[in-house]
Order: structure tokens, then C-alpha cells, then sequence
């Protein structure tokens, strides 16, 4: 007994007959790509239920690769060997072309991974961590034998990149802060008639807190970024292995300049963000009728030196840190096009983590010196 | 017989510098044609041409029957390119490199491009590297993955810009067999840019020889007869790795 069914796309067609318990899989016309995508799911399907197959390949004209892969593809639903016939030579040489190359390598398992190696893995990049810092204190004790290496223009290079040319937006996110904290501090404040407090609450904020918190994210979100993508790009060039090469140490070639550049730059642009911060502090209380003068005298009576120093001191640790972990993604950078992304990556998430914890140790290291 | 690639009159320069003029050839089905000469003569630069990246300054250029650079061609969707890195894309699988063209240029299903792209890879001898990254295989392999790519739509026509270039002759040979093989067995036209003399005598049916000196072609046909029989100096120098003159060089003191 015999039943047939047919498709047919463009150039090629098939018809599926069935002669007692075989299948048989008659294709014709040209089996390429666009007649594999129209006639795969009809044959194998068709052949996934054949208790016997058979490819039937008289009517085929021509045939490719992804012909050959169709028809071993219906083989392999079929889960034996087909017969096969009628395949004129050209289309038979192609079928012995693909047939070793549509072979399924076995694949390795893939190791799980296990939460012991996940905390060994976060272990080991602490460890890493102070391990690189060991190192830049080493590199940083023997620079005055190594002053050559240690170059002023990479230093006043780096000074100007991460510091000058963050100015703008260090006075603009300022001002911003500053006009945001003011406005929201000043709205409930006046409900107790306490207007003027506000002005002691913002400078205290700014300046021992926000200030170089702030100015932290923005080196870590700038400088911190492009130290680890030149370091990384440098890396993947294998300049870093030309300067080992020469003898040149990369810890202070590299990393030295931009840690003292951050580290100089950081109190600089942290006085320039809390003022900013009080400029647009001092704006919205004018323009709610305190006077400039009273605001003055306000962040006078508010503000001892020591919050002053206490917060650029911060801006120093913040600064090392955040150029610490840049220069470390940068050296640490893998191989491949989304090497050098990844380490700009962590740079930043990196950076903004440190900055914040550092943050969390020295508010309590603070309060228990009574600053 | 029609040619896959008909070129008449190109020319090229970049500004008042004048790379070739007047390049004229055909390409016939199934022949391994090898653009050869020495470094900046515009080998490469022909390449971008005849593929549809560089307008030629003057000259058409029509493949498989198309002009390369007539509007609303769907030409370059029927012929494969291999760049001389390889130009893999590094954030995929090689499995999904091969797979790219076939998921954006056919209507086959999921399933259908897995096997396909897993039997390109086969028939490069890459198929236990599927599963790798670009950045995990040698420069040998990666241009082996790129074959896999450019050939992924079965196109009938292969454009491969320096194969050989950077590898190691074992490498380069097996490369060489692997483009014979894909001529003899699939049908597939090759227009190979080289100038690797090994590769050039073991594959070229022919090829066209362009010249920096002389702004054009300086010789084309059969590499074993040019080798044999030419009697342009450049061509002979070429085929038989001689030096040409020297340049001269004046030290002051």
C-alpha cells in the first residue's frame, strides 16, 4: 500500500510516500539553502517516524552543502543508515564531502561550579588585590634608584587627564549636589522654622562626606576606566612584554604615575567639589531670602579645619584605591576584543565598591578618634 | 562560458597618486585565479573593488553576472569573503560565527543552522573547536573559521585576501589543499590575493600580476608558465625571489 504526500518551494520539492513500513523521501530539483529551510521540518519529521528510510534522489538536479546536510540530517532522525538512490555522482561526491564533517564531536561536561571555588575564587582576587598593593609599595620604595623610568611627563600626563580635564564636571555635579541637598533639606526644615540650619547641615554633608565621596565616583567613572583600558590595550599589543623586555619595570613606568597623579589630583578636585556644593547651597537659601552673608557665617560656625582635613585625607585614600584597582584591571587583562571592555568594567565596579567600604572604615576610624 | 567575474578598465588612486589603471580580467567558473605582486602594488586594494567596498575611480566590475556597484544589487549575499585576519567576531563561538549568516540571510530553522555551521566547521577540519572563542584558537585556525563563514550560504564564488599570510608553511599547505579540495569537490570559484610564491604555483590556475612601478598588470596567465618563460624583470625577480636594484642610500657625516 502506498500513500504519498508532496511539498514543493521554488526550484526543489519533496514527496513522502510510504511502501509498507518504508519511508520514502523523494526530493527533486535543486536541494540548496533556501530548499533545506522550506523542506526540514517535513522531512525530519517524515523520517523521525520511518521504521525504514529511503532517499530517493533521481529528480535531484544539483546539491550543496546544506542539501547534503538535509539529507543527513533525515538520516540521522531516522537513527540508522538510509538507503540511498539515484544520487548522480556530483551530488554523491557532496554527500561524501559532508558525511565526516556533519559528525558530532562529543562534547566535554561542563564543570559546575560549586559555591567553595566560587568563595576561593573571591579569596583569591582579595589576595591578588594586596599582593598588587605589596607591589606598588615595593615599585614606590625603589623609585629613587629608578627615577628614569619614572617619568614627569607621564605623570603631568596623567595629573592632566585625570584632574584638569575632570574639572568641569566635578563643579557642575557640585553645584547640582549642592542646589539638590539644599532644596530637599530646606522644604521640611522650614515647617520648624529652622531655615537656616540647613546651611550647617549641607556644609557638614559635603564636606566631610559627600565631597570626596563624589569626587571618588568620578575618577573611577573617567580616570579609573582609561587607566585600565590603556594599561589593557598595552597589554593586549604586548607593549607590557616589549618594556619586560627591555628591562623596564612596568609597576614604575605605568602604575607609579598614575597613582601619584590620582593621588594629588583627588584632594584638588575635592575642595573644588565642596565649594562648588556650597555655591549651590548658598544659591537656593538666596533665593529662599537668606542672605549670602548669613549663609556665610552659618558654614563658619558649622565647619571646624579638621572637617576639612579629615575629608581631603579621605580624597588621598580614595584616590590611591581607585587608581589601584585601575592600573590592576589593566595589568590583570585577558586576551581577545572583549578583554580590555571587562577590565574598564571592573575598574569601575571596582573602584566605586573600594571607595564606599574605605568609606564605611573610616567613618568609624574617624568617631574613634572623636573628628 | 559565462565569468563569475568580468572586470574591465579599473582604475584607483588616492588623490593625485595612481595605485592602477586600466585592469581588465575575467574569472571563469571553477578555476582558482590568484591576484599576485609585490607589497602596495594594489592587491588588496583590487580585493575591495571587485567585493563591492571601493568604488573604482573609472572601470565596472560585474559578478556573477551583476554589476558590483549598480543600486539595489543583492550581489554580495551570494559571494564569501575572507579577510586577511580572519575578522571573526570575538564575542561569538566560532559555532556562532558560521552560524551569523545563515541566521540573518536564510530562512532556515534553528536546528538546520547548527548542523550547517557545524558541517562548514567539519569541512575545515574544525569541528571539535566549535564551542572556542576567537581568542582561543591559533592564526591558522581563525582563518580556517573565517573560510567556514564566507562559505556558510554555499556561494559560488570565495574571495580570500592574503590565506597564507602570517602562517607557517605546514599550515599554509594544508590551507592550500583545503582550497583545492573545496574547488574540486564543491565547485566553488576562488579568487585568492597572495604573494606567497609557494601557495601561488600549488593553487593558481591563473593569475594576474599587478605592479606598484608600473601602475597596472604586468603579466597574467598560467604562474608556472610566467615562472618558466616570462622575461619581464619584475615577473622573473617575482617567480624566482631575486632582488631587485637596490636603493641607493646616501650617509652624510
Amino acid at each position: 500500500m502506498t500513500h504519498s504526500a508532496a511539498v514543493a518551494v521554488g526550484a526543489a520539492s519533496l514527496t513522502v510516500r510510504a511502501q509498507g513500513d518504508t519511508v520514502v523521501l523523494c526530493f527533486a530539483g535543486r536541494l540548496d539553502v533556501s530548499a533545506a529551510a522550506a523542506l526540514w521540518q517535513d522531512t525530519l519529521r517524515a523520517a523521525s517516524t520511518a521504521a525504514d528510510l529511503r532517499l530517493d534522489l533521481h529528480a535531484v538536479e544539483a546539491c550543496d552543502t546544506a542539501g547534503a546536510t538535509l539529507l543527513l540530517e533525515a538520516e540521522r532522525a531516522f537513527g540508522g543508515t538510509a538507503r540511498i538512490d539515484g544520487a548522480e555522482a556530483r551530488v554523491a561526491a557532496v554527500l561524501a564531502l559532508v558525511r565526516p564533517a556533519s559528525v558530532v564531536p562529543a562534547r566535554a561536561p561542563r564543570a559546575a561550579v560549586h559555591l567553595p571555588d566560587a568563595l576561593r575564587a573571591v579569596g583569591r582576587g582579595v589576595a591578588d588585590g594586596v599582593a598588587f598593593m605589596g607591589e606598588v609599595a615595593v615599585a614606590l620604595a625603589r623609585a629613587p634608584a629608578r627615577l628614569r623610568m619614572l617619568r614627569r611627563v607621564d605623570v603631568l600626563r596623567a595629573a592632566d587627564e585625570a584632574g584638569v580635564r575632570a574639572i568641569p564636571l566635578v563643579l557642575l555635579l557640585g553645584v547640582l549636589i549642592g542646589l539638590i541637598l539644599a532644596f530637599q533639606s530646606l522644604v521640611p526644615m522650614r515647617r520648624f522654622g529652622a531655615d537656616i540650619y540647613v546651611a550647617n547641615l549641607v556644609a557638614l554633608g559635603v564636606v566631610r562626606e559627600l565631597g570626596p565621596l563624589l569626587t571618588a565616583m568620578v575618577l573611577a567613572g573617567r580616570s579609573g576606566s582609561a587607566f585600565a583600558a590603556e594599561i589593557g590595550t598595552m597589554k593586549v599589543n604586548q607593549e607590557l612584554d616589549a618594556l619586560a623586555t627591555m628591562g623596564v619595570d612596568a609597576m614604575t613606568m605605568l602604575v607609579l604615575p598614575r597613582l601619584l597623579a590620582a593621588t594629588v589630583m583627588m584632594p584638588v578636585l575635592t575642595v573644588l567639589m565642596d565649594f562648588a556644593g556650597l555655591l549651590g547651597m548658598t544659591l537656593v537659601l538666596t533665593g529662599f531670602g537668606v542672605p549670602p552673608v548669613v549663609v556665610l557665617h552659618q558654614v563658619a560656625s558649622a565647619l571646624v579645619p579638621l572637617d576639612f582635613t579629615g575629608g581631603l585625607f579621605k580624597a588621598c585614600v580614595f584616590g590611591v584605591a581607585v587608581a589601584a584597582i585601575g592600573c590592576r584591571a589593566g595589568l590583570a587583562t585577558g586576551v581577545g576584543p572583549r578583554a580590555v571592555g571587562q577590565a574598564a568594567t571592573s575598574a569601575v565596579v571596582g573602584g566605586i565598591v573600594a571607595t564606599i567600604m574605605l568609606d564605611g572604615v573610616l567613618a568609624v576610624l574617624y568617631n574613634r578618634l572623636g573628628w | 562560458m559565462t565569468p563569475i567575474i568580468a572586470a574591465a578598465g579599473l582604475r584607483q588612486a588616492f588623490g593625485s597618486r595612481v595605485i592602477f589603471s586600466e585592469v581588465s580580467f575575467t574569472v571563469q567558473p571553477g578555476e582558482v585565479f590568484v591576484i599576485l605582486g609585490g607589497s602596495g602594488c594594489g592587491k588588496s586594494v583590487l580585493m575591495r573593488q571587485i567585493i563591492g567596498l571601493l568604488p573604482p575611480v573609472a572601470g565596472t566590475v560585474q559578478v556573477l553576472g551583476q554589476d558590483m556597484y549598480a543600486a539595489a544589487t543583492d550581489i554580495r549575499t551570494r559571494i564569501g569573503v575572507m579577510f586577511q585576519a580572519g575578522a571573526l567576531f570575538g564575542s561569538m563561538t566560532l559555532l556562532e560565527n558560521v552560524m551569523l549568516p545563515l541566521e540573518l540571510l536564510s530562512d532556515l530553522p534553528y536546528a538546520a543552522r547548527v548542523a550547517l555551521a557545524r558541517v562548514k566547521l567539519g569541512l575545515v577540519g574544525l569541528a571539535e573547536s566549535a564551542e572556542k572563542m576567537p581568542s582561543e584558537i591559533s592564526g591558522g585556525m581563525a582563518k580556517r573559521a573565517a573560510i567556514a563563514r564566507a562559505m556558510a550560504l554555499d556561494p559560488p564564488l570565495l574571495l580570500l585576501d592574503e590565506p597564507s599570510a602570517g602562517l607557517d608553511p605546514i599550515t599554509s599547505a594544508g590551507l592550500d589543499r583545503l582550497i583545492l579540495d573545496l574547488r574540486d569537490e564543491l565547485g566553488i570559484t576562488f579568487v585568492v590575493v597572495t604573494h606567497e610564491l609557494a601557495s601561488i604555483l600549488a593553487i593558481a590556475d591563473r593569475c594576474l600580476m599587478l605592479d606598484a612601478a608600473a601602475a597596472g598588470v604586468i603579466a597574467s596567465g598560467d604562474p608556472r608558465s610566467l615562472a618558466a618563460e616570462s622575461t619581464h624583470p619584475t615577473v622573473r625577480a617575482f617567480f624566482h625571489r631575486e632582488a631587485t636594484a637596490r636603493p641607493s642610500r646616501t650617509i652624510g657625516i
